[in-house]
């Protein structure tokens, strides 16, 4: 009797500290961005006078504005949701296409092309093999050159192809016999089949478009085409805020500080909006995410 | 003549397959066929098939280099502290979520530490700037405002491996529960009411039936770890090297980089690159070997 009440009484303070050590990872995770969210909205001179500012009196957008009066900042925010959208666009097209291919066992030779696409996944020849070839197809300062090479990999093939592995080949042949043609079962029965799946597919290269920052480290030297996390690179880790174009007098006054703090928070923002879809996937998102190359 | 009309028939998949496979082509067998110049004098202008072949050259340059000794000591560093104080925690990490009953908690700790794993590293770099920065960081304004001296932590080369170390951390530790809640949640039920009704509290529970039902996990990431022993995030380094810390920050990726993109050197770069890479294709090999040794299906 004597030994049970010790044991609930234990497990009592063992969930409570574990619920407390949860809360501070949590709040770990969280401090920052609430900073940074906070001071991006505070006023220059509290900004500028307290050492950790934990609410701000004055709430005020000029930081934004002032961002979104520049040139340099809206334009990187649409080379980034171009790449987002195109980029997400063209990855699902040609990665749902090619290991749907593989999956069907009628498709000839496609134990060697398996076996091809699995070599690419353990020896990568390096950076700059791979930035010749973008080269000499003359691809440099391209937007293009930020989402061809990066199409797809081995490794999103191999995963989406043994999702399409699953869908029985009974059920095209049915359709075949009920005088579907081949497009037709691939356009009518298999890709309604897949959409879920290539939801989370199509959400992991999203946010991989919209944090494109190496390809365009390697291949992007003009300015106008930076998409935004070089832009942010500039600002954050070289503190080149000026970013020119704005005629408001009125937004000069914006302390660097903030300028910062609200380019994080923009480039965090599209995130934070498809977050709450990435979610449902997060269990396939973990084998996407933890093979990414 | 059936083997024609069959393909005839399947015409379709063989289109749907075309554009993947010369993406296959173009970007990753070219660049391994690529390889090829850094047993070459490579000029732009004279191309892979003109250039002057000069066999291991730029292999003995890299070996004799005191910089190779560099890049190996950085790499390998930057993994072992990585190995050492980022790997037991999502473990830890999972230990204590799983024993959280309360739905709406678990999911809210689930959802606040699973997002930083989606910024980008640009994000990440930017954050530890506000954070540590010497004249307007947030912990150096508190250090100071506490009558305690500021520290150097982005531009002493004490601090940087440290500084990785804990960004790592913080992007990934969350992300990286994923893994381990879904082993954990794989445990039979009874196995808890067993070791409960034989005395166990949470502690042995914890100790005696849910490590032994995830050490398979463990050893297999543990494993996959070890095989990427030479790849150093390029992203993460880049964007927090500075002169005065390049001498523990560069690695092999940045240093290709530098010597390739910034300087020209095509061939020279290539063969560290290559180096770097049949090094990290024979750890993931043995690695293999060993997860499968374990009883395990492998990575391929």
């Amino acid at each position: 009797m004597k030994s049970s009440v010790m044991a609930t009484q234990g497990e009592r303070w063992f969930s409570r500290v574990n619920a407390l050590v949860l809360i501070l990872v949590a709040l770990l995770c969280l401090f920052p961005f609430y900073y940074v969210f906070i001071v991006s909205f505070a006023s220059p001179a509290e900004v500028r006078q307290s050492v950790l500012l934990l609410f701000p009196k004055q709430w005020t957008a000029d930081a934004y504005r002032y961002l979104f009066s520049t040139s340099a900042f809206p334009r990187a925010t649409g080379v980034s949701l171009f790449l987002a959208i195109v980029g997400t666009a063209c990855s699902l097209v040609i990665t749902s296409m090619l290991s749907y291919g593989l999956s069907r066992k009628r498709l000839k030779g496609r134990r060697v092309l398996l076996l091809m696409i699995l070599l690419t996944t353990l020896f990568n020849p390096g950076i700059i093999p791979g930035y010749l070839v973008v080269r000499d197809l003359g691809m440099i300062n391209s937007v293009w050159s930020l989402i061809i090479p990066v199409l797809t990999s081995g490794w999103y093939v191999l995963l989406m192809k043994g999702f399409f592995d699953s869908i029985p080949a009974a059920l095209e042949e049915a359709a075949l016999i009920d005088g579907c043609n081949d497009f037709g079962v691939w356009y009518r029965i298999v890709l309604p089949l897949s959409l879920s799946s290539l939801a989370a597919f199509g959400l992991f290269y999203a946010v991989a478009y919209w944090n494109t920052f190496f390809t365009a480290v390697l291949y992007i030297n003009e300015p106008e085409k930076w998409p935004l996390q070089i832009l942010l690179q500039n600002m954050l880790i070289d503190s080149s805020t000026a970013l020119g174009g704005v005629t408001d007098s009125a937004l000069q006054d914006v302390p660097s500080q903030s300028k910062k703090m609200a380019a994080i928070i923009v480039s965090t923002v599209p995130i934070l909006l498809v977050y709450p879809f990435l979610q449902k996937h997060f269990a396939k998102g973990a084998m996407v995410g933890s093979v990414k190359e | 003549m059936t083997m024609l009309r069959t393909m005839r028939r399947d015409l379709f998949l063989y289109l749907l397959v075309l554009p993947g496979l010369l993406f296959f082509l173009i970007f990753k067998y070219v660049p391994m066929w690529g390889v090829l110049i850094s047993f070459q004098n490579y000029s732009p202008y004279l191309g892979l098939w003109h250039s002057e072949w000069v066999g291991f050259a730029h292999f003995d340059r890299l070996f004799s280099n005191p910089d190779f000794f560099l890049l190996l000591r950085n790499t390998l560093a930057i993994n072992a502290l990585n190995l050492i104080f980022f790997f037991p925690l999502p473990i830890m990490l999972s230990l204590t979520m799983n024993e959280i009953r309360t739905r709406w908690f678990k999911g809210a700790v689930q959802s606040v530490i699973y997002l930083p794993h989606f910024l980008s590293w640009v994000v990440i770099a930017g954050i530890s700037l506000i954070m540590l920065s010497e004249s307007e960081g947030i912990v150096n304004g508190l250090i100071a405002a506490a009558g305690g001296e500021r520290i150097d932590f982005l531009t002493n080369p004490r601090y940087f491996w440290g500084v990785l170390t804990v960004q790592s951390i913080w992007k990934e530790v969350g992300w990286g529960t994923v893994i381990f809640l879904a082993a954990i949640a794989g445990v039979d039920v009874q196995l808890y009411e067993a070791a409960k009704l034989d005395g166990a509290g949470k502690l042995r529970q914890i100790w005696h039936v849910t490590l032994p039902a995830i050490r398979n996990v463990i050893i297999i990431l543990l494993i996959l770890r070890i095989g990427h022993m030479m790849d150093v995030g390029f992203e993460q380094v880049y964007l927090m090297m500075n002169g005065t810390v390049s001498e523990v920050a560069e690695v092999f990726d940045t240093y290709v980089y530098r010597a390739g993109i910034l300087q020209g050197q095509f061939s020279f770069s290539t063969a560290v690159g290559l180096f770097k890479s049949v090094v990290g294709l024979v750890l993931v090999v043995i690695a293999n070997r060993l997860s499968k040794k374990f009883g395990e299906e492998g990575l391929y």
